[in-house]
């Protein structure tokens, strides 16, 4: 007997759209109450010679109530989660590698938003009484934990979090930050990341993820971002940025002036997967193409237009659309270059750059590059310091009048064990000392506690216009821990966690001129979103002094002899003299000694019975007494014991 | 003999300090362990000053752990900072002055000690034994052996507040040996608020105000006299000179009560008008003291003790070490209290080995106090391995502590191991005594 004949894929398809537009229509005509899901690639090529890719994937529920507890598209995990706890913002990424702020510029939205510290970091304000918040913190990080494979849970300790007021972002104290810099970020954590998303991995752009070409990247950063409110309901962003090398063949590379290659390069060279059509239950699906505002300048110099295929390189498929960023500097703006991957159903859409002239560009940097680094030797004290060096960015943007300055807030999370003094903060500008006052503008400190509370420093610094650089220190000393407090590698070190320092006065914040308005892409929604510049600074390793492990027996029985040492030969001493002594008293006055004295006391300073009289009669008396008292005791005790 | 050169060596160990703290460059003595500890650290004390500036608790974070008072006076010095010197000059020149007032206190207390010894040996028609004692100027001697003590330099120059702790301990004795209940009671007061382990000084201060300064045991006494009953005295009249020698008068022990509640009310009033509730004094400093929270190392034993003891086992021998100290109070007090001078000086000796953070501070204390018994001590026993073994000691420390820390070629258990032979050496010292 032959089998039915399978539904070829397009027809199964098509029933599935069938299903799904019956399923939604009738709540399609409340219009905005829906679950939304799109997905979006930006690429960009970077100046090192690698390339950018981030994934952005949307969800948004309508406000649960709309909705009952059911959802289509939408997590219901993470539906949960934002109940079950009130959150009102989340954050949580993980990180490998560092974002490198000089190349890969530092004064973009991928690098405010999406530039991460190493390791895992979390952080969620909440919709409770400030009393209740702790304790849900930790019962998010737990939960959290499980979600995503993590030890996010090692944030519950009170030492591991803390509660900036306005050094990370402006809030009520509902806040809470923690980072765990040294969580070590694989594929365990990225496949319930992956879960979350409707299509999986198994269609659409995330299909892309082939786990072995995006794990070999120099930066890999994987993000999830919750917003929810009453008005709008939830809202999911999922975001993986990784800054790949392209896998490109040699031939295809061409040679720049100074001999580095500038590699061409397209999807397949850096994930070596091909793009198969969109998820289907995604409103959108687009891949973005993203050309820097400095290659366009130098396009200009060689004097064609800027498109998309020009004297310097040419995109491969031509784009569908093109977006132009707003701004209102004169010179040129960044594009970018829009492909439906709806459009390219049947064939493999497959971007990529072709470089036709060796070319050399920069990213915009920041302000300025902050660096962290520890000074001093030995493991008794160190210091940290903060290093902001000028990248004359602002020299274009600011006329460089004497009075102008600039702001920089620094907030820094320092574990207990490394103990700050915080009366020692020096400020160096182009190697000069300055007052303290001349430069912090506001200062909140939350010293650490020891095993209860980690440090946190906020500062807002106000720089001159003119400085080119400047030096920020602070000392510690490094403290001793409980031989069960040290983690398993206790002579590797402990991780401070990254600084971060943002220029409230520099927005980051790209616009695009759209020509589609009636959808609004998630992905440039947050470019749009205000967001000062930020960037964060290095780990540091922080080597402690570790005492000898296999020694808990040992020290216990040492001290404690010394102890019985000093309390048993001082007693001895003490009777020993006092032995002496007296015997050296009898000798001298031998009808005055203590015993008989206080024996003659006790009886009542009763004449003693002179020695002819019977003591027989006194005894029997006295025994009688005796029997009688305890017989009573007797009597008692079983009659309590009783009742 | 000693007595032409006191003044010029005096000056000369006040001189020393000075040049030291002057002229010494960043010898960086205030953060050595053997010199200060978390308690007497000039660094959280300018730490603290900071945090109670910027109007937080200064007991918030974990650093300063000493008294509100102590930060009034000294924490405005710590933060000037002067060009050209090393920081907290203006602290080491005040330890310098404290140091002095202390040497000073205890040439006193040595003179008086003196003089009640004399006058105890002509009761007792020992002439001969006066006039043959060498030491006529013991209180010179004493303060010079402070003075000159290398630790007591050291502590000194390396600006820690142990010297303000010592002095107060100093003042305490000499008001006692002297009967001035304010200035005892004072001592004591604040001795017990700046480091809580002179509380059970207490016991030899009533007995000093009671008795008076250190006499020979009743019992010679009554030896004495009841040989010469044999001859002419009637039992009358040996009471009579018994209650003479031994009368324990209440009136300066009232009086210090009195004096005690006052100081007391005053410090705590002060001290909450400092901090104006903005931190838990008890808690941070005593609380401190008892639970040994800070695990840095020390010249002791108990801070490698509680980094490797298990958690279980915490509390209990948090009691057993602190209840070591009281434990000895009792027999030592009935053995000793003939002579509460002494008593004072076993106290602080013991207090100084068995306290949880201990520093060569409070070693210079009872080493300078050593000094007023060195005519009874003249035959202890062990004085060449005790004087060596503090040599050895005191330079094997620092030495182990660099291998350990800066070198990272020793090894923590090599630190211990001069600790431990350090509270041995104690053990024996006050054994012997």
């Amino acid at each position: 007997m032959a089998p039915p004949p399978p539904l070829s894929p397009p027809a199964l398809r098509r029933l599935l759209i069938l299903a799904l537009t019956l399923l939604v229509t009738p709540v399609a005509t409340a219009a905005a109450a829906e679950e939304e899901f799109t997905e979006e690639l930006l690429l960009r090529p970077l100046p090192d010679r690698t390339a950018l890719a981030h994934f952005h994937f949307s969800s948004s529920a309508p406000p649960s109530a709309a909705a009952g507890r059911h959802h289509h598209l939408f997590p219901k995990v993470i539906a949960q989660l934002v109940q079950q706890f009130h959150i009102r913002e989340l954050e949580l990424s993980f990180t490998q590698g560092r974002w490198n702020y000089e190349q890969w510029g530092g004064y973009d939205p991928m690098s405010t938003n999406y530039a991460k510290p190493p390791g895992v970091e979390l952080w969620a304000s909440f919709d409770l009484s400030l009393g209740e918040i702790d304790a849900t913190w930790k019962n998010l990080t737990h939960t959290l934990s499980g979600l995503f494979c993590a030890s996010i849970n090692f944030l519950e300790s009170s030492t591991a979090f803390s509660s900036p007021h306005w050094g990370f972002k402006l809030n009520k104290g509902n806040l809470r930050y923690g980072a765990l810099p040294r969580e070590a970020v694989c594929t365990e954590n990225l496949t319930p990341w992956l879960k979350l998303l409707p299509c999986r991995d198994k269609a659409g752009i995330a299909s892309l993820l082939y786990r072995p070409s995006i794990y070999k990247g120099y930066y890999h950063s994987q993000k999830l971002k919750l917003t929810s409110s009453q008005s709008f309901g939830i809202v999911l962003d999922q975001t993986l940025t990784v800054v790949l090398q392209p896998d490109s063949v040699m031939g295809k590379q061409l040679h720049s002036a100074d001999g580095q290659l500038q590699p061409s390069w397209s999807m397949k060279d850096l994930f070596n997967r091909n793009l198969l059509g969109k998820c289907f239950v995604s409103k959108s699906s687009r891949v973005f193409f993203e050309i820097e505002k400095d290659i366009f300048d130098k396009v200009d110099k060689s004097g064609t237009e800027a498109s998309w295929t020009n004297e310097l390189f040419v995109l491969s498929p031509a784009p569908d659309r093109v977006l132009k960023e707003i701004n209102n500097m004169n010179g040129q703006s960044s594009s970018l270059y829009e492909y439906d991957v709806s459009n390219y159903e049947d064939a493999h859409l497959d971007v990529g750059v072709t470089w036709k002239l060796p070319l050399i560009w920069s990213c915009t940097p920041a302000p300025y590059h902050a660096n962290r680094f520890l000074m001093g030797s030995g493991n008794e004290r160190g210091s940290i310091s903060l290093s902001f060096i000028s990248t004359n960015m602002h020299k274009q943007l600011f006329d460089s009048s004497n009075d102008c300055s600039i702001k920089a807030v620094v907030f820094q999370v320092v574990p207990w064990y490394v103990k700050v003094y915080y009366h020692t903060l020096e400020i160096f500008i182009d190697g000069n000392s300055k007052a303290i006052s001349e430069v912090v503008d506001k200062i909140n400190v939350t010293p650490s506690e020891d095993k209860l509370l980690p440090g946190t420093l906020e500062m807002l610094l106000r720089f001159p216009c003119s400085m080119q650089s400047a030096t920020l220190s602070l000392d510690f000393d490094k403290g001793f821990l409980h031989i069960d407090e040290y983690p398993p590698d206790a002579n590797q070190g402990f991780d401070i966690p990254s600084a971060l320092v943002t220029f409230p006065e520099f927005n980051s914040s790209r616009n695009y001129l759209e020509t589609d308005s009636l959808f609004v892409s998630p992905l440039l929604q947050t470019f749009k979103e205000d967001g000062a510049v930020k960037s964060y600074t290095e780990v540091l390793l922080v080597p402690l002094t570790t005492p000898d492990f296999s020694m808990p027996y040992n020290v216990i029985t040492f001290t404690c002899t010394v102890l019985a040492l000093y309390f048993g030969s001082l007693l001895n001493a003490l009777r020993r003299r006092t032995g002496e002594e007296e015997r050296e008293l009898k000798k001298a006055a031998a009808k005055r000694r203590l015993i008989p004295l206080l024996i003659s006391k006790i009886r009542g300073k009763a004449e003693p019975p002179p020695p002819g009289s019977s003591p027989a009669s006194v005894l029997p008396s006295k025994l009688l007494l005796k029997v009688v008292f305890v017989a009573v005791v007797a009597v008692v005790f079983h009659y309590l014991s009783n009742s | 003999m000693a007595i032409r050169h006191y003044r010029s060596m005096a000056a000369a160990a006040v001189g020393f300090r000075l040049v030291l703290v002057l002229f010494g460059g960043d010898l960086h003595l205030a953060s050595r362990p053997e010199v200060s500890t978390p308690l007497t650290s000039i660094r959280r004390l300018a730490e603290g000053y900071w945090l109670k500036q910027a109007s937080m608790s200064p007991y918030s974070g974990s650093m300063y752990h000493g008294s509100p008072l102590v930060l009034s006076v000294l924490g405005s010095l710590t933060n000037q900072r002067s060009i050209g010197h090393r920081a907290h000059i203006y602290c080491s020149l005040i330890f310098v002055a404290v140091d002095f007032i202390a040497a000073l206190f205890i040439r006193a207390t040595g003179n008086r000690l003196q003089m009640a010894r004399n006058r105890n040996l002509q009761s007792l028609e020992l002439t001969e034994s006066v006039s043959n004692s060498v030491n006529v100027s013991a209180g010179d001697i004493v303060s010079l052996i402070y003075l000159w003590n290398p630790w007591a330099i050291v502590t000194c120059v390396g600006s820690c507040t142990s010297p303000i702790e010592n002095l107060m301990v100093v003042m305490m004795i000499y008001g006692a040996c002297s009967r001035l209940a304010p200035l005892a009671a004072f001592g004591y007061v604040m001795a017990t608020h700046l480091s809580l382990y002179p509380a059970i000084l207490i016991v030899p201060i009533i007995l000093l105000l009671g008795f008076g300064p250190d006499t020979p045991p009743t019992k010679v006494f009554r030896i004495k006299f009841s040989s010469a009953s044999k001859s002419d005295i009637s039992d009358n009249d040996k009471s009579i000179n018994l209650r003479d020698v031994q009368q324990f008068s209440w009136k300066p022990v009232f009086y210090f009560i009195l004096w005690l509640l006052f100081w007391s009310c005053y410090v705590l009033l002060s001290s909450s008008i400092i901090l104006n509730k903005v931190g838990s004094l008890q808690e941070m400093t005593y609380g401190f003291i008892l639970t040994v929270k800070d695990l840095s190392p020390n010249i002791g034993v108990l801070w490698y003790f509680f980094a490797e003891v298990f958690d279980f086992f915490r509390s209990f021998f948090l009691i057993v070490f602190n209840m070591n100290i009281i434990f000895m109070v009792l027999p030592l007090a009935i053995r000793l209290k003939h002579r509460p001078c002494f008593l004072a000086f076993v106290y602080t000796a013991i207090a100084a080995m068995l306290k949880s953070y201990p520093s060569v501070g409070d070693s210079a204390l009872y080493l300078g106090l050593l000094g007023l018994f060195a005519n009874e001590l003249a035959e202890m026993k062990f004085t060449f391995l005790l004087f060596f073994g503090y040599i050895g000691v005191s330079l094997l420390s620092p030495v182990m502590h660099n291998l350990w820390i800066w070198r990272g070629s020793g090894n923590a258990n090599f630190y211990f191991a001069t600790g431990l032979a350090y509270t041995c050496l104690q053990t024996v010292l006050v054994v012997e005594c």
